[in-house]
């Protein structure tokens, strides 16, 4: 197993306008691991793992300083190919957001608005990421419904599969289980797991036992700041900040 | 005591509901009465493909065809006007408009819903009738063109109003999604939103050519009056609702002429109710298809 830096976080400052959201962040994320983020509502995780895909772009007034290094670029820099990027790194969000249409073209989604015409590589590759996303054996038989009438676990795998499809290298979860029950809870755990063999993953959670289940690194973030970064068996066992072993203890959050 | 005041509001507030539903069956039935004699009195196939109305020729002659293609073709070029200036004014307002300019746009939509129809008429009689006149060098500038375009202007706000509402409603994790997967503004705008609004969007046309087809006031004033068959758009034309409004008062009460009117309008409310069903249909399915994500 490599232990490569997938993205390296930089001296990072955020502002949503005069508010910073996020100081002076410096982190480093493995490929092939699995980084938790942890920490109080509001603290900043969505934050920062949506700038990684740039989406912070779409909220007006938010600037973003100091350096994101993603495939030997600052994907900070303006000039970068967002599209690019944002294929390069997946998001699944903590409401399962399916797109109104069928299982199949929720997957040629991305493929398509990236110009793919290709109608059997298109067919190839939902077969190919929906057994990815151990949706296959569920929908095989009805890709031509909507994906809506799935259930949220489903959902929440078809969500993943679409992240799959368009290449991505890293997939950003923002609380993916949040709305879920706890099988499909168990089963996207699994997943995350599986996937991991092959992408760098960043997961944010509220559920503590989730963080230390799945993942290999935590970050423990608090007002903004990053108070501590380890290797997840570390800091659930001996967290060197005491504001962690606070929050890990449920003495506030 | 707060048993009988319950009572009281809940009997209240029944009656006010089924007073709708009472009012909708009186008109049916009225225009159905009204318009018997002339449904047994006149031959249908000639009412309906006959385009010679002479209520007042010995023998009378009630051929409404050409109203019928008048309407039709008045609604058809105000559709053109008022569907792609709404929708664009909706996608504008929703995609594109800062804060500032919602804040200029919206009321001023709303102010243009409010004005009365006849204003509108004015406009028209005054200004848009004598323009066209001269631009396309013709003898009279009340024709349907004059009418469609004021009326298209007119329901600019309907379609605005109703497709705004049902692109504010498409879930902003819809637009999310397609922007993480590498989407642009434009391929989420058309891919994404529009297609989750879609049928609020066909709903807002539909009513929108509902209430071109009914306006009476507008084309009265400007379309120019004429029976004939129009053969362009630039040819004055009567309306269904023009004839009615204009005979009405003359026609003697009971008679052949007075029922004929009501027929006119009992196959009005026919078009009308077929539209607003069929953009009930629509926008149930649309709120079935949406309600869902769980
Ligand atoms: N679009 C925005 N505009 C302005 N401020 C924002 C915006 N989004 C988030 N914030 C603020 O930035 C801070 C960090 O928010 P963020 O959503 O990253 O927190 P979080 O750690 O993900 O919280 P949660 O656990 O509740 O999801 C909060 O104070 C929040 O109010
Ligand atoms: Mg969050």
């Amino acid at each position: 197993m490599s232990d490569e830096i997938k993205i390296k976080v930089s001296n990072l400052n955020f502002y949503y306008g005069k508010m910073q959201a996020l100081k002076n962040i410096n982190i480093d994320i493995m490929d092939k691991k699995i980084t938790a983020l942890i920490g109080p509502s509001g603290c900043g995780k969505s934050t920062l793992i949506r700038i990684f895909n740039r989406m912070c772009d779409l909220v007006i007034g938010a600037k973003a300083e100091g350096s994101v290094i993603f495939d030997g670029e600052n994907i900070l820099n303006s000039s970068i190919d967002i599209v690019k990027l944002r294929q390069k790194i997946g998001m699944v969000f903590q409401k399962p957001n399916p797109f109104p249409k069928t299982i199949f073209q929720n997957i040629a989604y991305g493929l398509e608005i990236n110009g793919c015409k290709d109608k059997s590589f298109i067919k190839f590759k939902v077969e190919e990421t929906l057994k990815k996303a151990a949706l296959w054996e569920d929908v095989k038989d009805r890709l031509n419904d909507s994906a809506l009438g799935l259930s949220g676990g489903q959902q929440q795998r078809l969500c993943i599969a679409r992240a799959l499809a368009v290449e991505a290298q890293v997939i950003l979860f923002d609380e993916p289980c949040a709305s879920l029950d706890p099988i499909s809870t168990a089963k996207i755990e699994e997943l995350i797991l599986e996937l991991q063999n092959n992408y760098a993953i960043i997961i944010v959670t509220h559920n503590m036992q989730q963080a230390s289940r799945v993942s290999d690194y935590t970050a423990f973030m608090y007002l903004g700041d990053l108070i501590e970064f380890g290797s997840t068996n570390q800091i659930f066992t001996v967290p060197k900040n005491p504001k962690t072993e606070e929050y890990l203890s449920g003495k506030f959050g | 005591m707060n048993a009988l005041k319950e009572k009281v509001i809940k009997s209240i507030l029944s009656i006010t509901a089924f007073a709708s539903i009472a009012f909708l069956i009186g008109i049916v039935v009225t225009l159905f009465a009204n318009s018997l004699t002339a449904l047994k009195g006149i031959d249908q196939i000639q009412f309906l493909f006959s385009s010679d109305w002479a209520p007042y020729y010995s023998p009378a002659e009630y051929g409404i065809l050409s109203m019928v293609i008048s309407s039709a073709l008045i609604g058809i070029t105000a559709a053109l006007v008022c569907i792609p200036l709404g929708i664009g004014t909706a996608l504008y307002l929703n995609e594109i408009a800062g804060s500032a300019q919602r804040k200029i746009l919206k009321p001023v939509i709303e102010i243009l819903a409010g004005i009365p129809s006849i204003i509108f008429g004015f406009f028209a009689m005054a200004v848009l009738a004598p323009f066209l006149q001269n631009i396309f060098d013709l003898p009279s500038g009340l024709c349907i063109l004059t009418a469609s375009l004021t009326l298209g202007i007119m329901t600019i706000p309907v379609i605005t109003s109703i497709a705004e509402d049902a692109l504010g409603f498409v879930p902003i994790g819809f637009k999310e999604a397609s922007y993480a997967l590498g989407g642009n503004r434009w391929q989420t705008l058309i891919k994404v939103t529009i297609p989750a609004a879609a049928s609020g969007i066909i709903t807002s046309i539909i009513l929108a050519i509902g209430r071109i087809v009914g306006e009476t006031m507008i084309v009265l004033m400007v379309a120019g009056g004429s029976l004939a068959i129009p053969t362009s758009i630039l040819a004055p034309a009567r309306p269904m609702t023009s004839t009615i409004a204009a005979e009405m008062g003359e026609a003697a009460y009971g008679s052949l002429h007075f029922s004929a009117l009501f027929e006119i309008g009992l196959l009005l409310f026919f078009m009308t109710f077929i539209l607003n069903f069929i953009s009930e249909r629509i926008s149930k399915k649309y709120r079935l298809k949406l309600g869902q994500g769980r």
